[in-house]
């Protein structure tokens, strides 16, 4: 019979085998998000097609339209869903997964699971929202008739940077959460300002050149260059010093949080 | 010492240390800990030294050693606070001990509070899913099992309605369903039994008591004197976070009894009804306020309420426990004879006539229930303790072992024996009885003289 050890200041040896075996949680916390989230709305699902929508429309309206900002002969909207999609992704996977440990507080104190499972499948809850929305970017090319270049095969190498990205800033943020809870203030604040200083509603190419190498200090940079890479092509062409800042930066963050998460996750339950 | 293969958990020199105050010590959050890092780093670091002095710490378990072997059913007493729960939180693997180490051979299911992530808007049949998977259930297991969930749960009709149309009843039947069916090899219970109605505390007594047939470990946490003594065959006590007695159930529960003081200026609460029973008088055949009485005794247990909310069709339970278990009860359920509602501050009492008790000690456990007896609001099961004292002498008594009453079956209602020489004795524990032998007796010595 498997013989389990519990030690103090030791992490388990099983780590990984307890979560490989509780492998089925991630699905059924996602699942239990997703059916909760639109029960008592009129409009279901529809709202994360809604909230998309209507940010495209704005972020068209204004810098496209009033600050008149170029788009290198590309539909603005266009330009704004490649932007968008990542942005979207990141922002409502950081402010869900941040939150993730203190909104199960009271799971953490009862029962034992790796904790790890929660923060993860609220990205994956974010995930599919992204999922969904990409649909509606396929429905926008046809629109526009627009069919993505060759490089559109890296695309899922960006979606994984975007991944990585999310999961690596969530984790940090919910352990940290944990204890400090300043951080249900500032995740707000981030995905405010970040909206603007990444370039969503517009492309990184209109920063000047000296600037260029600072700017892309901010990871989604990268990721989002790469997604107007891949699906709208050489008219928004890769920056490539900033790119690598990106990938560096995102297996950092996720390594770092990973770690991070593991070293105070056997104290959750007597700091929450 | 059993053999080092049979364990099934083994716990050594484990100890739990609490840091108390260590929030309160930074109390402004991150803020305080940036800003003070960039105004002045060494007076910043000089001070969280300083903090770390003033904190104190507090040992929730301390060296505690305990081996449970495969197969035993092990009872955990001590009040709150003793340290039972830190302990099974250790054990379900919730938290982490601060020293010694702990070995655990097989499959762990902890019932440390049920239907912990049950999701309100799901319905039963989701939250059956969800609640396995956090169990530690896989899907597969979980189909092949949801029948019978279901089947044990009774709320087949009820089961794709969303549960927060449940009454707490069904909500923690469907929640001990669902952990009942996790089939481990190691159960952790802890006061599961004091929600839920009587037949089903029954019915998860009966499956526990399956568990235990079956060969399963399980470790039992409850105030329920009565559960504990039914269920286990071992008994550990814990004070202060050591282990303080360690032996057969029996044993170990008889001397807990007789030691467990109880204030009786505690007051019990559930917040969920806004209702508190503030204080529970025991009062003897004067009307005084008294902690014993003789054999024979009236008693009136007057319970003193504060309910801030009306509680509807309110049935009060009182159980009178002895060292053997309960033996007397005035019920509500049973006889109907409840108030309206509960509103405001108010008291309640029950007389109990002519208690026919043998000297010993007594506890009064209390209960109130509402929505028909499904809804248990408080559950009280040591309200407050009495003894009875005497000198059985008085009642006629003169048996040559007449010191086994301490621990005989309490209750001795009157009965008559008949012998071969058609002699009849007629006893009774009726305090009338005693003055009534106690004139006579005088009035013999009188007569003699």
């Amino acid at each position: 019979m498997a013989e389990l050890l519990i030690e103090a200041d030791r992490i388990e040896r099983q780590y990984w085998r307890d979560l490989w075996s509780y492998r089925e949680l991630f699905f059924f916390f996602a699942w239990r998000d997703l059916l909760v989230r639109y029960k008592q709305t009129v409009v279901g699902v529809s709202w994360s097609l809604i909230r998309p929508l209507l940010t495209v429309l704005v972020l068209t309206v204004v810098f496209g339209r009033l600050g008149k900002m170029p788009a290198g002969g590309l539909p603005y909207p266009l330009l704004v869903f490649c932007g968008m999609l990542p942005w979207q992704f990141f922002s409502s996977a950081i402010s869900e997964s941040g939150n993730s440990l203190v909104a199960h507080g009271n799971m953490i104190s009862k029962v034992y699971f790796p904790r790890l499972v929660i923060t993860v499948s609220s990205v994956m809850t974010s995930f599919v929202d992204f999922l969904i929305s990409a649909l509606f970017l396929l429905v926008l090319m046809a629109w526009y008739r627009f069919l993505p270049p060759v490089q559109v095969v890296f695309l899922p190498f960006f979606v994984l940077l975007a991944v990585g990205a999310s999961l690596g800033t969530g984790v940090w943020i919910a352990a940290l959460m944990v204890e400090y809870r300043d951080f249900r203030f500032i995740v707000p604040f981030v995905v405010q300002f970040g909206l603007y200083l990444s370039p969503v509603g517009f492309q990184s190419s209109l920063v000047p050149d000296r600037f260029r190498l600072l700017y892309s200090l901010n990871p989604i940079v990268g990721i989002i260059d790469g997604f107007r890479w891949c699906i709208l092509g050489a008219k928004s062409p890769l920056y490539l010093p900033g790119f690598a800042i990106s990938v560096v930066e995102v297996t950092l963050l996720v390594a770092s949080g990973i770690w991070y998460f593991r070293r105070t996750e056997r104290t959750f339950a007597d700091v929450i | 010492m059993p053999q080092e293969s049979e364990f099934a958990i083994s716990i050594e020199n484990v100890g739990k240390k609490y840091t108390i105050g260590h929030q309160r010590a930074s109390g402004d959050g991150m803020r305080h800990v940036i800003e003070g890092a960039m105004r002045a780093p060494i007076a910043w670091l000089r001070r969280r030294q300083e903090q770390k002095i003033q904190q104190v710490d507090f040992w929730a378990l301390k060296d505690v050693s305990i081996q449970i072997n495969q197969g035993e059913v092990v009872g955990l007493l001590g009040r709150n606070g003793a340290g039972k729960s830190t302990l099974l939180k250790l054990l379900s693997r919730i938290t982490v001990p601060t020293e010694g180490r702990i070995r655990i051979r097989g499959r762990v299911a902890s019932l440390l509070e049920v239907g912990t992530g049950f999701h309100p808007e799901l319905t039963g049949r989701e939250n059956i899913f969800l609640n396995g998977a956090i169990l530690g259930m896989r899907r597969t297991e979980i189909i092949r099992k949801f029948d019978e969930i279901v089947a044990f749960s009774e709320i087949e009709e009820f089961i794709d309605t969303p549960v927060k149309r449940y009454s707490s009843g069904m909500y923690v039947r469907l929640a001990f369903a669902v952990a009942a069916h996790l089939d481990p090899e190691i159960l952790i219970v802890d006061e599961v039994l004091a929600v839920g109605d009587t037949s089903f505390q029954k019915k998860c007594l009966a499956k526990m008591v399956e568990f235990a047939r079956a060969g399963k470990t399980i470790l039992f946490v409850s105030h329920n004197l009565d559960a504990v003594r039914g269920l286990c065959q071992r008994g550990i006590w814990m004070k202060d976070g050591h282990v303080y007695k360690d032996g057969g159930a029996d044993d170990i529960i008889e001397e807990y009894f007789n030691t467990v003081t109880v204030k009786d200026s505690k007051s019990l609460s559930n917040p969920d009804y806004e209702f508190a029973i503030e204080r529970v008088v025991l009062r003897n055949g004067f009307g005084e306020e008294c902690n014993h009485i003789l054999p024979g005794e009236d008693l009136t247990v007057e319970i003193r309420y504060d309910a801030q909310k009306r509680i509807d069709q309110p049935y009060v339970t009182i159980g009178i426990v002895g060292v053997g278990g309960s033996c007397l009860t005035a019920n509500m359920l049973l006889d109907g004879r409840r108030p309206d509602e509960l509103l405001g501050k108010g008291k309640l009492s029950c007389r109990f006539k002519g208690l026919p008790l043998l000297p010993q000690r007594y506890i009064v456990k209390i209960s109130v229930r509402t929505n028909n007896g499904d809804e248990m609001i408080v559950n009280y099961q040591d309200a407050a303790s009495f003894s009875v004292v005497g000198d059985l002498s008085d009642y006629g008594f003169r048996g040559e072992f007449m010191s086994r009453a301490a621990t005989s079956t309490p209750v001795v209602i009157p009965y008559e024996w008949e012998l071969p020489d058609g002699q009849v004795a007629a006893i009774s524990l009726a305090e009338s009885n005693r003055l009534v032998r106690k004139l006579n007796g005088e009035s013999l010595v009188s007569s003699n003289l």
